[in-house]
């Protein structure tokens, strides 16, 4: 049991360490490319990145956010009415979601999504000997696949959150405007009362730390694809199973270190 | 008195281990400029291996591969790309980038390392596939061409940045008859009009016999013959004459 648990925690150490070793390595070719005073990435690149990534994902995180804002705006309203301060429930709902919903489910939505897209195609391209092809042209493999894919989730992480925060919220408002007799005025200005710049700041920066690993693992998964078709289809499994854990062990840690740090 | 052209390539004592399988166990070997070296061997015996070395994407245990004087092997990221834009590479499954037309495909390179603006990558392009003779694939997917449509688009690709040396990985293999032949001609052209140096790793004889100035084989790691064509068809190396008369008796039954 011990072994099994050393050599898990071997493995984890060891996958850590390359995908620590692949963003150095994509931030070290672009460095040369930009000693050659060349752009280190084009700009359609990103901007297609960023549209899948974005606006692609507006729906499904607009969508699941309002739903949970809903329903957690409805349980709670049920508890808290028997105890007769049903007024709580704004605040529980805008501070949950702004420090913790929001990121998380943006983060699952976006490892899902678009974590197991990055992993497939650049599995793909692996396993088809496209990205030796793009190595060996002396392009630089990292920098032209991995960076316009990481810089893309890394900056739209936490628009979507935003997008996840303000959906929740109104998806709270809207059921306890319906159910649970509070207006939308009250809701507002409770909302504003309860919610304070270190739950904006904390939910935004797990944001951009959740869409950092979220590309740096996906992309990882996809490079070191090993067996075709069949890597192919263990590399995105494997990928969507690491983002979505790593996003919640991370999410537990940064509320500690918060908590702790930040009370 | 004719002088020797200048020596493009050499390696030396290559060695290359995986786990405890050697491949490639002390290669000495040297191109010259505007020859066609075709290295020949068995199947899985390293000649793949070795060009991958040249291109700088596996790392060699031991020895040197020079290309001009810069030992590819030591070379630091930066110069290793630089190094990497005077060498193009054929592969043995194209590699064409799948979700790039052919036109975006001989662009990539134009596009990512040169300073040519889009009028001229443009014009590179339409001679770069007139070349190969593609001239109406351009707007195509590699997916909607053949297997010899893909290796002449791949060529088209490793000759856009106008390289000094193109390596060849099997340009034949799993080619019928004609279009092996027309890679076979382009390979001859490319030396004999625009003085291109090409390493050519094969183990079909048909290929190799057509286009090499000089032969090597590649046998248990390690070149164990080097010469004209002429010199191995005279080889006492057993493994050669088997080689080469298995060769022989298919030419005969094929007539």
């Amino acid at each position: 049991m011990i072994a099994k648990l050393g050599g898990f925690t071997i493995f984890l150490l060891q996958e850590l360490s390359s995908v620590v070793g692949m963003v150095t390595e994509t931030v070290s070719e672009i460095a040369d490319r930009l000693k050659t005073r060349r752009s280190p990435l084009r700009l359609e690149h990103l901007f297609y990145q960023c549209d899948r990534v974005g606006v692609g994902s507006v729906p499904m995180v607009l969508l699941i956010s309002v739903f949970i804002g809903l329903t957690m705006a409805l349980l709670t309203g049920y508890q808290l009415q028997r105890f007769g301060i049903v007024t709580l429930v704004p605040a529980i709902v805008s501070v949950s979601f702004t420090r913790e919903m929001g990121p998380l489910f943006t983060g699952i939505v976006l490892a899902s999504r678009i974590g197991a897209a990055y992993t497939a195609e650049l599995g793909a391209m692996t396993a088809g000997g496209e990205v030796d092809a793009i190595e060996g042209m002396g392009i630089g493999a990292l920098r032209y696949l991995v960076t316009p894919r990481f810089l893309a989730i890394f900056c739209l992480t936490p628009c979507l959150t935003v997008i996840s925060i303000i959906s929740g919220i109104v998806g709270g408002a809207f059921i306890s405007s319906l159910l649970l007799q509070i207006s939308y005025g009250f809701f507002y200005d409770q909302v504003m009362t309860g919610l304070l710049v270190k739950d904006v700041v904390a939910g935004i920066v797990k944001s951009f730390l959740f869409g950092a690993i979220i590309g740096g693992i996906a992309c990882y998964k996809g490079l070191s694809v090993r067996g075709g078709a069949v890597g192919v289809g263990i590399a995105t499994t494997s990928s969507v199973v690491t983002t979505i854990s790593t996003v919640i062990a991370c999410d537990s840690l940064c509320n500690i270190f918060i908590v702790t740090f930040f009370p | 008195m004719k002088t020797l052209p200048d020596t493009l390539v050499k390696l030396l004592g290559l060695k290359l281990q995986f786990a405890d399988k050697v491949i490639l166990d002390g290669v000495d070997l040297s191109v010259q400029k505007e020859e066609t070296l075709v290295i020949m061997g068995m199947s899985g015996g390293g000649k793949s291996t070795l060009i991958s070395i040249l291109m700088g994407l596996l790392k060699a245990n031991a020895g040197s591969a020079c290309f001009k004087d810069q030992d590819i092997t030591r070379l630091s990221r930066p110069k290793l790309n630089e190094v990497r834009t005077h060498i193009g590479m054929v592969y043995q499954n194209a590699a064409l980038i799948s979700s790039m037309t052919v036109r975006e495909n001989i662009g990539l390179p134009l596009q990512e390392l040169s300073d040519k603006n889009e009028k001229e990558i443009g014009a590179i392009i339409d001679q770069k596939l007139e070349l190969v003779d593609l001239k109406d694939a351009g707007d195509k997917l590699p997916s909607e061409l053949s297997g010899g449509m893909q290796k002449r688009v791949g060529l088209a690709r490793a000759l856009a940045l106008e390289p000094e040396l193109v390596l060849f990985d099997e340009p034949s293999a799993g080619l019928d008859p004609i279009n092996s032949r027309l890679i076979d001609d382009l390979i001859i052209q490319l030396r004999e009009k625009h003085k291109v140096t090409s390493i050519v790793v094969t183990h079909e004889m048909d290929s190799a016999f057509a286009v090499a100035t000089r032969m090597a084989f590649l046998h248990e790691g390690k070149i164990i013959l080097e010469g004209t064509p002429d010199e191995f068809r005279h080889s006492d190396q057993p493994i050669v004459r088997e080689f080469l008369s298995t060769y022989s008796a298919h030419e005969k039954a094929t007539g």
